[in-house]
This record gives structure tokens, C-alpha cells and sequence, in this order.
């Protein structure tokens, strides 16, 4: 239960950003031909398929939690929302970074708000993301204005909080389900394994699933960084939760498959049917085996490696779709250049040195004792649902 | 009227001065090298496959229903009255969805450029405009790239088929796939010899079709859980008052 070496990973922070300094000169200095293996064949890699479409699905914590706690008014998961709403807000503002990486003319990323095409899935998406970017900086914006005691930008914030995550569910709902829209326009492309007309519904659910996977794994991180930690019964509840989503999702998925004739690609081995066999083990078959087990459900370390699990698989899915099935019709094999890995790995390791960092200074997680989560004590004080209590009289 | 190139593969002798007069208008460098280079790109917006002595020219299709239009988040690919699809370069941020998205794999990007541009062909947009047949056509000795009307050329390609139903296949590729293409490609063989398939649907109404529930989701989405929030603060606002000061609540409640 010790920190990780600090000096390790400061290491390897410093050896990625290195790199990383080293892609960025390159890539906006010589362009992305000297900086990518991408080409005419295949214009989309790694910057679209992880920083993209896994970090706007990994950030999707954030709408997920403020609809249960703000709309459905489940009060026990209150004190996850900031760790949460912090991830969400930072996945956001990263995307935005890779797109400046990616974009051939970065500087004006900002056309599609001025130039519409109303016809286009990444016009949607465009705006989705600006938009809700801004709205999760406004729920970001409490943890500064408490830490800064401005009481009078506290209330004004929390006097528009509902019709601010509202809105932030529906600009996530759409974006989410239309950055697996973007990929319907392909049908002679994708590989039948993932193609679907049910892509934008896939990616909804899995960017749920995903969400939830990661506020248990921050949980866990936070717990052995800086010893603080959320109640273990609150991770079982969200575990639940997980279990009936992927059970869902491998339902739909199969029957998808299945409906489109499709199972048979799975009889033939090869490396698109390994590559779904990776994504539907990790994503889906072990996580449901696992979460299904009430010995590993409920403890910490069960659920931990369950959220792994489902954070794997489902990165593996969204480069499946992104990469692997598109690389037979491109007629190549897309292996990402090391500097594309040194600016996505400098990305990443940005994300978890701030997310760090906010943590240490910001009130990110409740305040009280960073007690650990098998304390017999804590269960049952959040077993006990005020509302529930509540319901009980009105009927009596 | 819409117009459109006629490419008849029978005709053509592959003697590739249609390369040469794309290259020259689109101000690209041209000699044997790029000549020998089968295979579109930023700086080849046009070339003539052999596939064993059979000949097809390759070129954008300029699409009825652009799928690269639909795709474009800044409208940069837009499909004109007279025929062509054109690129309005100060618009495009490089995102490139236009490419992945394009069934026949036409627009190619500058990749070693700092300032990168999509390239394709635009069908002379500018020549037609001024009442010119597109360079490829004017260049063409054999008359196997013919410019004109759409209506007309159909026509035409139906005449040849008719006339010679032994030399073609009985096929006019462009008429109904995706939608209609501005232009039009008659073998001699089978289309899918040269790689040339796709579906007789517009791709757009594949994303449009997700893209025009949005209203719907946003309004009901909304309402919804507008709708939820109050009974669920409703709820806890009298579970509050309850536990709290429960005489008080009790006697709202007997009305």
C-alpha cells in the first residue's frame, strides 16, 4: 500500500514529455507527413482513435454522476461527483489539445462555429464539445471559487446548476452517440464486425459503462496517491450499476451481430476477429464474469479490477472501430509513428500530473477521514438514504 | 443544366494527355515519373489505370449527393448547380472526414505541407463556368473523355451500349450509384475489374438519418428530465420538511 515510487514515475514523465517536446517541434514544424505514419489511404490514427474517441469516452463520468445525483436526486453519490466532474472537464480540455495536434490547419479550429454544415456528424460533434466543455468548466469552476472563498460566484454557480447539467446530459447524449455516427458514413470501409447501424447507440452505452469504470478506478488511484478515498459501498452501488450496463451492451452487441449476419467473421481467425475477441474479453466477458461474482463485487480490489478491465476493453473498442477494421479497405497495415505515441502518451501523462495536482489543491474529494473503505463503520452510514426514510413517512 | 464527363474506356488508347492537361491547369508538376505513377494524389488529381491492356480513367466523381459535402463540418466541399464539386480551401480546418468518408477514395491531402490543402478534382469548375469544356475533355484526341450535358450524355452512353452491346458492358457507371455521379464511366469489362464499386444509395442519408432525431432528443430529452428533477425534488424536499418538522408537513399534506 505504499506510494509508487516517486522518482520512477517522474521518470518516465520526464523521459514522455521529452519525446513528446521532440513530436510537437516536428509535427509543427515539418507537418504531419514527418510527424505520422498517417497518409492518403489512412487519414485518421492514433490522435482520432485514442486521444478522440477514447478520451471523450473516458471523461464520460462527468455527465453520468450529475444526472444521478442533480436529476435523479440520489444523494449517496454526491461525494463522487468532483472527482468526476475534475476528469470530465480535464478529458475535454486534452481532446482539444490532440485535435490542435491533429487538425492539418489548428488554428482554426474554431470554422465549424461560424461555418455551419448542419448536414455534418463532426459539426455536431464540434459544437457538442465547445459547448459542453464550457458547461463542464462551470461545474468545475466551485471547486476554485470555494478553494478561493468567493461565496458570492458559489451561489450564483449553484444558483444555475440544474439547467446546467441538464444541458450538459443532453450535449453529452448526442455527442457521445454521434462520434460513433461519424463512422456510419463508411459502410463499404468498416469491417463488418464493427459497422452497425446501432454504432451511435454502442458508443452511448459503452461511454456510460467506461465512465463509471473510471470513477472506481480513480477512486482506487486516489486512495494509494493521496489516501483519500470513496466509501465502498458507494463503488458496489456504481459496480451494480456496471454489471446491468455491460449485460446489456453484450446483449445488444451479439444480437446486432447476429441480426447482421455478421458471427460468421468470428468462425474465420484472423486479426480482425482476434482484435473483437481482445475488445468483447476484456470489455465485456470477464468484467461480467467477474462483477457477477458477490465476493469480487464487493470488494475493492474485485471492482477495481473489473473497472480495468472495462477501461481496456472498450479503448480497444473504439480502436477497432477507428483503426483495425478500417485498415482491410485501406489495403495496409496502420502502425502509429513513435512520435504520435510520444504526444498521446505526453497527453496522458499531462492528464494524470494535473489531475494530481488538483487533487492536492483543490477540494476535489470530501473533506473528514481518508479512513480506508472496509471500515466497518462507513457502510452503514451510507446505507441509510435520507430519501428513502423520507418516502417511507409519506406513505405512512 | 447540369454537366458532366462522359468517359468511354473503349475509346481511350491510354495515351494520358488528359493527366498532362489536369496537371497544367491544376499548376502541378508533370514529367515520366509522375506520368508512371498509377494512383491519385495531392499532386495526381487524375489518371488512366491499365489493368491487362484494359483501360479507366480515375477522377472525382463529382457526386449528385456529395458525401464529402455532407461530412464537411465547414461546408468547405460544396456541389454546385452546373455539375461540379468544389473546394473552398480558406474554410477547411483538416480534419480530413472528407477522405475517410468518400466511397471512391478521391480527396487526397498535402501531407508533407506545414499548411495542408485537400486536392481533387473540381470538374474545371472555373473553365465550365466560363462556358469551357474541363481540360481533360478539350485534351482528349480520341474523344474518350466527352464533356457536356448530363441528360445528353446519358443518352449518348445508352446509344453506344445499344449499338455495340457485344464491346460494352451493359452498364453506365455513375447513372445510379450513390445517388448519380456528374461523371459517367463506360467498359468493357466489369467495373469491380478496376476496383470500382459502390452502392446505388446516397451515403449521406446514412448520418442525416441520426442527425434529424436531434431535435427530438434535445426537446423530449430535456423535458424529461426537467420532469424528473421536480418529482424528485419534490420528493426529497418533503422528506426534508418531514424529518425536520414534521407537524408542519403533516398539516400541508391534510389539505
Amino acid at each position: 500500500m505504499s506510494l509508487p515510487k516517486p522518482t520512477f514515475w517522474k521518470a518516465v514523465m520526464a523521459i514522455l514529455f521529452l519525446g513528446g517536446a521532440y513530436a510537437t517541434v516536428l509535427r509543427f514544424t515539418q507537418g504531419l507527413g514527418a510527424a505520422t505514419h498517417l497518409s492518403d489511404a489512412f487519414p485518421w490514427g492514433l490522435w482520432i482513435g485514442f486521444d478522440v474517441l477514447c478520451g471523450v469516452m473516458l471523461a464520460a463520468g462527468g455527465f453520468t454522476l450529475t444526472a444521478a445525483v442533480y436529476i435523479f436526486h440520489l444523494e449517496r453519490f454526491r461525494p463522487i461527483i468532483r472527482p468526476a466532474v475534475l476528469t470530465a472537464f480535464l478529458g475535454y480540455a486534452l481532446v482539444v489539445v490532440a485535435l490542435m495536434f491533429d487538425l492539418g490547419r489548428p488554428y482554426r479550429i474554431w470554422h465549424p462555429l461560424v461555418m455551419w454544415n448542419p448536414r455534418s456528424v463532426m459539426f455536431e460533434v464540434a459544437w457538442c464539445v465547445t459547448l459542453y466543455t464550457l458547461v463542464l468548466a462551470l461545474e468545475f469552476a466551485p471547486m476554485v471559487f470555494e478553494r478561493l472563498r468567493l461565496g458570492a460566484l458559489l451561489r450564483l454557480q449553484r444558483a444555475i446548476s440544474i439547467p446546467l447539467v441538464i444541458l450538459g446530459v443532453l450535449l453529452s447524449t448526442l455527442h457521445q452517440s454521434s462520434l460513433g455516427s461519424l463512422y456510419l458514413i463508411v459502410p463499404d470501409k468498416l469491417h463488418p464486425l464493427w459497422y452497425s447501424s446501432l454504432l451511435p447507440v454502442f458508443f452511448f452505452i459503452s461511454a456510460i459503462c467506461v465512465g463509471l469504470a473510471m470513477i472506481i478506478f480513480e477512486s482506487y488511484m486516489s486512495a494509494k496517491a493521496f489516501g483519500k478515498q470513496l466509501e465502498l459501498p458507494l463503488l458496489i452501488s456504481l459496480g451494480r450499476v456496471l454489471l446491468v450496463l455491460l449485460g446489456v451492451y453484450a446483449v445488444l452487441r451479439f444480437e446486432d451481430l447476429y441480426r447482421r449476419g455478421a458471427l460468421g467473421y468470428l468462425r474465420h481467425p484472423g486479426y480482425e476477429s482476434d482484435l473483437f475477441f481482445v475488445e468483447v474479453g476484456l470489455g465485456l466477458l470477464l468484467p461480467i464474469a467477474l462483477l457477477m461474482k458477490r465476493r469480487v463485487r464487493e470488494s475493492m480490489g474485485g471492482l477495481y479490477m473489473a473497472a480495468v478491465l472495462v477501461v481496456l476493453g472498450f479503448v480497444t473498442n473504439r480502436l477497432n472501430v477507428s483503426i483495425t477494421g478500417m485498415e482491410t479497405s485501406a489495403g495496409l497495415h496502420y502502425i502509429p509513428k513513435w512520435t504520435e505515441i510520444a504526444v498521446t502518451g505526453s497527453i496522458v501523462a499531462a492528464g494524470f500530473a494535473i489531475f494530481g495536482l488538483a487533487t492536492k489543491y483543490l477540494p476535489v474529494f470530501p473533506p473528514g477521514p481518508a479512513a480506508p473503505a472496509a471500515a466497518p463503520s462507513l457502510p452503514f452510514r451510507a446505507e441509510q438514504p435520507a430519501a428513502a426514510v423520507g418516502v417511507s413517512h409519506v406513505r405512512a | 443544366m447540369s454537366k458532366a464527363i462522359l468517359y468511354d474506356s473503349t475509346v481511350c488508347i491510354d495515351c494520358k494527355l488528359c493527366e498532362k492537361a489536369c496537371a497544367e491547369r491544376n499548376k502541378l508538376p508533370y514529367n515520366d515519373a509522375v506520368s508512371a505513377e498509377e494512383v491519385m494524389s495531392a499532386h495526381k488529381l487524375t489518371f488512366v489505370m491499365n489493368r491487362n491492356d484494359k483501360f479507366m480513367r480515375r477522377l472525382c466523381m463529382n457526386c449528385q449527393d456529395p458525401t464529402c459535402a455532407s461530412v464537411c463540418p465547414v461546408g468547405a466541399l460544396r456541389k454546385t448547380a452546373a455539375g461540379p464539386v468544389v473546394y473552398d480551401e480558406s474554410r477547411c480546418i483538416g480534419c480530413r472526414y472528407c477522405m475517410l468518408a468518400c466511397p471512391f477514395g478521391v480527396p487526397k491531402y498535402e501531407w508533407s505541407k506545414l499548411l495542408p490543402r485537400v486536392r481533387k478534382c473540381d470538374m474545371c469548375a472555373d473553365r465550365i463556368a466560363a462556358g469551357r469544356p474541363t481540360a481533360c475533355a478539350e485534351a482528349c484526341p480520341t474523344g474518350a473523355t466527352k464533356f457536356g450535358e448530363r441528360d445528353e450524355l446519358i443518352a449518348e452512353a445508352r446509344g453506344r451500349i445499344a449499338k455495340a452491346p457485344g464491346q460494352y458492358v451493359d452498364h453506365i457507371y455513375g447513372l445510379e450509384e450513390v445517388g448519380g455521379t456528374s461523371v459517367l464511366l463506360l467498359s468493357s469489362i466489369p467495373f469491380a475489374g478496376f476496383g470500382l464499386r459502390a452502392p446505388n444509395e446516397p451515403l449521406p442519408i446514412l448520418t442525416y438519418r441520426v442527425l434529424s432525431e436531434l431535435p427530438e432528443v434535445v426537446s423530449v430529452g430535456g423535458l424529461l428530465m426537467g420532469g424528473i428533477w421536480w418529482i424528485t425534488n419534490r420528493r426529497s424536499e418533503v422528506a426534508d420538511a418531514e424529518a425536520g418538522d414534521r407537524p408542519a408537513e403533516k398539516g400541508g399534506k391534510s389539505k
